[in-house]
């Protein structure tokens, strides 16, 4: 590892400085995905900016009746947060299904954002990939990729965005603020992730040296229900191959909003607009969510092993929307 | 004129079972190895070192976290409980009598972090923390009891080579339901 110095900020802009000051600092969260890397030696920063002091850790409600979430609200904080459990239990439930206890203690908000793929070639410096050293090629597209994207991915790379919280988020409509030297912003989180194409080392959209200081949380509709789930090689404490985050409305029987997100299937959580229009209005049924799940999934483009996710979400979505659909009626 | 070099070291104090450590440390060392090749605890061990297995967990104020993905110069003013903090003297921490008496481990090398792991989910469940088995997050529910499952769930970053797991779950449901929680130890100033 790269030796480093290693500075505490105190509030947002003390960070902001901090990090200014060294091109090649890096923001040091709960370290559980940045420290791992810096161990591998695909980040190799010369300073780290600790700012898990900041006082960004609080979950408070908004004035619009929604949620504001701090950056650096730990994973464990954010899924037992009460009002997190009650009006948005896809993303508690995401949160849980994701790590282990010791890392989801450990791990803030802001870094799950900032998460890096797991693609054993992204993480392998001994050899190429396009996100890590651009231009360098990707051995995922005739190697190892039985894991990797079947949705918006490019030759250039097929890597999948490993995050649980983020297809929650992004199905719930979650907006990400943060801090540059010349003031706050924010992004819809759907803005927020860039498409692949072939700058797949350009994951989002946050620009240099900002800092994610919170999310914000719409209300959810009156009577909506929300739901998270998670497939995986092993029953905890593995990755997704494959995952959706879902809420669903129903009104007399028809569907009156949905949000739909996939995971383990893109660079990005994957926003299911397709299907939301499919289902938008149409009979809260097995035949709409079979329709909607079709829709979405037609674009997919799957790998010579990795065609068992197409059937795989297809069969994720329609269970957890007839699930959803079932709880709304009772 | 060159910019001063900027440091890559730090002298840190941290509060460790109750006593005060002062040293200075490279900002590359993980907590791991400082309790281990610094301060001589060894009782936290080293499996995989990337986060995976779960040997080096700790608790850090009163957390479980993994000490090998924690960077030493963060753990400064915080309060860290390891393996050797737990017993009393000779009165063993009730988890790791739980697991003494129901032969909760083999080889014993993943122990520590099971024992710490474990203290850290009987306080969490008790604290109303909801699991990814837990049939219903909303905090209005009946909460979870601690079942095997639920345990099996909330010990899952904790890997044991020689699959000790049938009594692991035995121990910590024994220690859960007995008498698991006791507070961790505050700091003193203590040997450097």
């Amino acid at each position: 590892m790269r030796e480093f110095d290693y500075r505490r900020a105190h509030d947002v802009q003390h960070a902001l400085t901090l990090l200014a000051a060294d091109p090649d600092a890096r923001f040091l969260g709960g370290g559980t995905n940045l420290v791992d890397l810096m161990k591998t030696g695909v980040e190799r920063p010369t300073r780290l900016v600790d700012v898990r002091e900041l006082p960004l850790d609080g979950i408070e409600p908004t004035a619009e009746g929604g949620l504001r979430i701090g950056a650096t609200v730990t994973n464990s904080d954010l899924a037992a947060h009460p009002d997190v459990r009650r009006h948005h239990p896809a993303l508690a439930q995401a949160v849980l299904a994701g790590a282990s206890g010791q890392l989801r203690n450990m791990a803030t908000v802001g870094g799950n954002l900032l998460q890096r793929t797991r693609c054993g070639y992204f993480t392998d410096v001994s050899g190429p990939c396009n996100k890590r050293v651009p231009g360098s090629g990707c051995p995922a597209v005739t190697g190892e990729h039985h894991q990797h994207a079947v949705l918006g991915a490019s030759d250039h790379c097929v890597a999948v965005h490993p995050s649980d919280m983020g297809v929650a988020l992004t199905a719930l409509d979650a907006v990400v603020g943060y801090e540059t030297g010349e003031g706050p912003e924010e992004k819809p989180i759907t803005d927020f992730y860039l498409p692949v194409g072939d700058t797949p080392h350009r994951e989002t959209a946050l620009p240099p040296g900002a800092l994610i200081t919170h999310l914000i949380l719409p209300p959810p509709p009156a009577g909506a229900r929300s739901r998270y789930r998670k497939v995986r090689e092993r029953a905890s404490y593995a990755f997704a191959i494959g995952s959706v985050a879902a809420r669903l409305t129903v009104e007399d029987g028809r569907v009156a909003e949905a949000r739909l997100a996939l995971g383990a299937v893109a660079s990005r959580p994957w926003r299911a607009h397709a299907a939301e229009a499919v289902l938008t209005g149409a009979p809260a049924g097995g035949a709409t969510f079979a329709e909607a799940a079709d829709a979405e999934l037609a674009a997919a483009r799957p790998l010579p092993r990795n065609g068992y996710k197409v059937p795989l979400m297809r069969n994720l979505v329609v269970s957890v929307l007839t699930e959803l659909a079932e709880e709304a009626t009772r | 004129m060159a910019p001063e070099p900027s440091p890559t070291s730090s002298a840190i104090t941290l509060h460790i079972n109750g006593e005060k450590h002062h040293l200075s440390v490279d900002h590359r060392t993980t907590l791991l190895d400082a309790l281990r090749e610094r301060l001589d605890l060894t009782g936290t061990k080293k499996g995989c070192d990337q986060g995976q297995c779960g040997a080096c967990t700790v608790l850090v104020d009163r957390r479980r976290v993994v000490s090998c993905l924690t960077l030493a110069v963060t753990a400064q003013d915080r309060e860290v409980t390891t393996v050797e903090g737990l017993a009393d003297g000779d009165d063993l921490h009730p988890v790791q009598q739980a697991f003494l008496d129901l032969d909760g481990y083999q080889c014993g090398y993943c122990t520590p972090g099971q024992i710490c792991s474990a203290i850290a989910l009987i306080e969490e469940h008790a604290a109303g923390w909801p699991s990814a088995v837990t049939p219903d997050v909303d905090p209005d529910a009946t909460p979870a009891p601690l079942t095997p499952d639920e345990i099996r769930e909330r010990l899952s970053g904790n890997l044991c080579r020689c699959g000790a797991y049938v009594s692991i779950v035995q121990a910590v449901a024994h220690a859960a339901t007995t008498h698991g929680r006791r507070p961790a130890p505050t700091t003193e100033e203590g040997a450097a």
